[in-house]
């Protein structure tokens, strides 16, 4: 059967079926042969329909950004644990908690999932000398500089009264789960231009120059 | 699953979970159902990190879990629900048009925790509107709590299955995961609870309240260690019945562009009677006689009973068959047809579509689609007749839409040996085949975007560091009054090109984002003319 087709269509490519039906006249000249993978950018033919706008592409446009934004603070967008530090610095008992491996930064309910998921929820307690609020943030200098001037803060009123420990465990477990941070309303609480202050941790990878700048 | 779904889940779940939940969840998509150890075994995680991935997961129905006979537990992503990440902003606003603010806010809450109790939900709901509104003002409960019995009512949120209650007499050691479970009818059952309080503001601008705030705060606290009254009573987002409206309302618009407003409001009031009654994936509504829809038409509609007749019957007639004729009693009952408006035989999916799609391919590319559509088949020659297009031109159409699979060719032999000479070749519109490649490429456009804006922001970087840096330093000079000159010379920390490049980056990034949102739409259109065409028997 194979046969039959050979010796029709000279010098040109042979199909298995009559190219006429599908309009490939005789002595049309086919395309040349594609010899490498289609570009990876084609040129764009036709531009784009230009995108909807109006008041409602607007707002849903801001509510994915913020989303997004919130997202990543909820204690769900779960981060590695820090890799541990060589030498344990003065800082580190300034410095806010990072996240750890070995404990989830909120609290689910365990009836609802299977027993072997379960793991030590992070509940930080009074007293101890690493500090709280480990409220997770992507990490900028001014957001690091600000939470560990906050936690001093906190630790200021944990010794000034009872009463105020009672209510910062409160808080920490309330913090946790809160989304937004206010910075300008946390700023208004200080005297001091937080902004400025900066250990010069993040510059370089060893910082020992903390011990100098009055850490209040 | 298409390598495009696959591609575009992952962006997803690293987008709003991060990197570790990413590969936990990848690792289900890509090898299927697997216990806990294969799991830290695919993904090269440590068990801890594996197990909060899995308790995140679970709690934003992302995965599912079972118990298998064994005794082991399996853990299975469920694509679907993870490519509806995309649809959260879009199910948020839709929430804030029918429910306003506090209906808004509710639904965001329940989709960025996943599920809540609605104690849970009210009080986090009253904080944040209490945040946005003037001093001295707080959002009272009972607002909230309304709304949240509203959305209950209309299925727009439900209960998520529980726990089963576990007797207390049994010697068998506890079942290694619980066999969550609801009956239908609970569902929607809302748990008669007197939530009372106001929303509370998280910071104050003077002390003196400050003070207030955290004694109140302190007595209120020593609330929140007691278990809540709703305990164990989770609430979720129903996004089938969300689904259910945006079709609503595309069937609305349809009926609005093919005939006028007042058949559309027709439609509309029918739909929503039908609301909670539909089952989702009904394939019609339950019958509404005409009495009933006069009755419950909008306050604003002024239109005789025998006009609105006149309205019922032209829809039934009308070829697209919306609405339908199902009896005489009560003055003629009607139906709105759901799945045939979706997959109606002679028509692709939403009649907008096929321009907006065939966009890509030039409008004469779209006049021979839509051409093979009505005629479904037509021989090459047919086709530029039919479609008044030049041969050489309508042959570069075919051949293009055949490689992308729009069009496909149908074998007709004439003789029983298939000669080629001898054998009709037909071009036709396999609609199922075609519907189902622009969705793998609206999945392809997505995750392109999302690469590309992500792209966008590392490269910069640095800038946008810089720029917060400086709106930092801003905000708190200018809340310790600082002089004007002070302000400008901090401004001036970022130069004219930079801020051209900060303002290009802005520009771009709502654009894309703009882009998402659009072609999350498509999907959704899509997807739905699949699944409603498959449901028809």
């Amino acid at each position: 059967l194979s046969m039959a087709g050979r010796g029709r269509g000279r010098g040109r490519g042979q199909m298995t079926f009559n190219v006429e039906a599908v309009g490939i006249g005789k002595g049309d000249a086919l395309p040349p042969p594609t010899l490498q993978p289609s570009p990876l950018f084609p040129a764009l033919e036709r531009r784009a329909v230009p995108l909807p706008g109006g008041e409602e592409g607007e707002y849903m446009l801001a509510l994915k950004q913020e989303l997004r934004r919130a997202m990543r603070g909820l204690p769900y967008f779960v981060k590695p644990g820090a890799p541990r530090r060589d030498i344990e610095r003065y800082s580190d008992k300034y410095q806010l908690s990072s996240p750890t491996d070995n404990a989830i930064d909120w609290n689910p309910d365990w009836r609802r999932l299977p027993r072997e998921l379960k793991i030590r929820v992070r509940r930080l307690r009074k007293g101890r000398t690493t500090p709280l609020v480990p409220k997770q943030h992507v990490a900028l200098d001014k957001e690091e500089t600000i939470k560990k001037l906050e936690s001093l803060e906190k630790k200021e009123e944990e010794v000034t009264s009872e009463e105020e420990e009672e209510k910062e465990e409160e808080e920490e477990g309330k913090e946790e789960e809160e989304e937004e941070y206010d910075e300008e309303e946390h700023e208004e609480e200080t005297d001091y231009v937080l902004s400025y202050f900066d250990n010069g941790e993040s510059f370089g990878p060893d910082s020992d120059d903390n011990g100098d700048e009055a850490v209040y | 699953m298409t390598q495009a779904e696959l591609r575009l889940c992952s962006l997803l779940l690293q987008e709003h979970f991060g990197e570790i939940v990413e590969k936990v969840g990848n690792s289900l998509l890509r090898t299927g159902p697997r216990p806990l150890r294969l799991l830290v075994g695919d993904t090269g995680l440590l068990l801890d990190q594996v197990k909060k991935a899995l308790c995140v997961l679970i709690q934003h129905n992302l995965v599912r879990y079972e118990v298998q006979p064994r005794g082991s537990v399996e853990y299975e992503a469920q694509s679907k629900r993870i490519l509806r990440l995309l649809r959260y902003p879009r199910y948020i606003y839709t929430a804030k048009t029918l429910y306003g603010d506090p209906g808004e806010l509710l639904v965001e809450e329940l989709l960025l925790h996943g599920h809540l109790p609605m104690s849970c939900a009210v009080a986090r709901v009253a904080d944040r509107l209490t945040e946005t509104m003037e001093d001295g003002k707080t959002m009272d409960y009972t607002e909230v709590s309304s709304t949240f019995v509203r959305l209950a009512d209309t299925h727009f949120i439900q209960r998520c299955p529980i726990v089963p209650e576990s007797p207390r007499n049994t010697k068998a050691p506890p079942p290694p995961a619980p066999a969550l479970a609801i009956a239908e009818k609970d569902m929607y059952t809302v748990p008669r609870l007197s939530l009372i309080g106001k929303g509370k503001r998280r910071h104050s601008c003077d002390e003196e309240e400050e003070g207030e705030h955290k004694a109140k705060r302190q007595k209120q606290e020593g609330g929140s260690s007691e278990t809540p009254p709703d305990d164990g009573i989770y609430w979720q987002v129903n996004l089938e019945r969300f689904h259910q409206h945006f079709r609503d309302q595309a069937l609305v618009s349809a009926v609005a562009s093919r005939m006028d407003q007042t058949s559309s409001e027709v439609v509309r009031t029918m739909l929503r009677m039908s609301e909670v009654t539909t089952a989702s994936g009904a394939s019609h509504t339950q019958p509404l006689s005409s009495n009933e829809i006069f009755r419950s038409l909008p306050a604003g509609y002024n239109i005789g009973k025998q006009v609105l007749d006149q309205y019922l019957a032209l829809l039934a007639d009308d070829p697209l068959e919306f609405v339908g004729k199902s009896g005489d009693s009560g003055g003629g009952t009607y139906t709105v047809s759901i799945l045939s408006s979706w997959a109606p035989p002679s028509h692709f999916p939403h009649p907008s579509l096929i321009p907006l799609l065939l966009h890509r391919f030039g409008s004469r590319c779209a006049r021979i689609f839509r051409l093979l559509l009505r005629k479904k088949h037509l021989e090459q020659k047919q086709v530029e007749d039919f479609a008044m297009i030049p041969a050489k031109e309508a042959k570069d159409m075919l051949y293009r839409m055949l490689s992308e699979n729009l069009v496909s060719l149908q074998e007709i032999p004439k003789t029983p040996d298939h000669a080629p000479s001898r054998t009709f070749y037909l071009y036709t519109v396999n609609v199922m085949a075609a519907a189902r490649m622009l969705l793998h490429r609206c999945y392809k456009s997505v995750a392109n975007l999302m690469e590309r804006r992500q792209y966008e922001m590392r490269e910069n970087k640095r800038l946008l560091e810089k720029s917060q840096r400086v709106e930092a330093i801003l905000a708190s000079m200018q809340a310790t009054g600082a002089e004007a000159a002070q302000l400008h010379e901090v401004e001036e920390m970022i130069t004219g090109p930079e801020r051209q490049q900060l303002e290009n980056l802005k520009r771009n990034v709502n654009k894309i984002d703009a882009s998402e949102n659009q072609v999350d739409e498509t999907i959704f259109v899509l997807e739905s003319f699949i699944e409603s065409t498959m449901k028809r028997p």
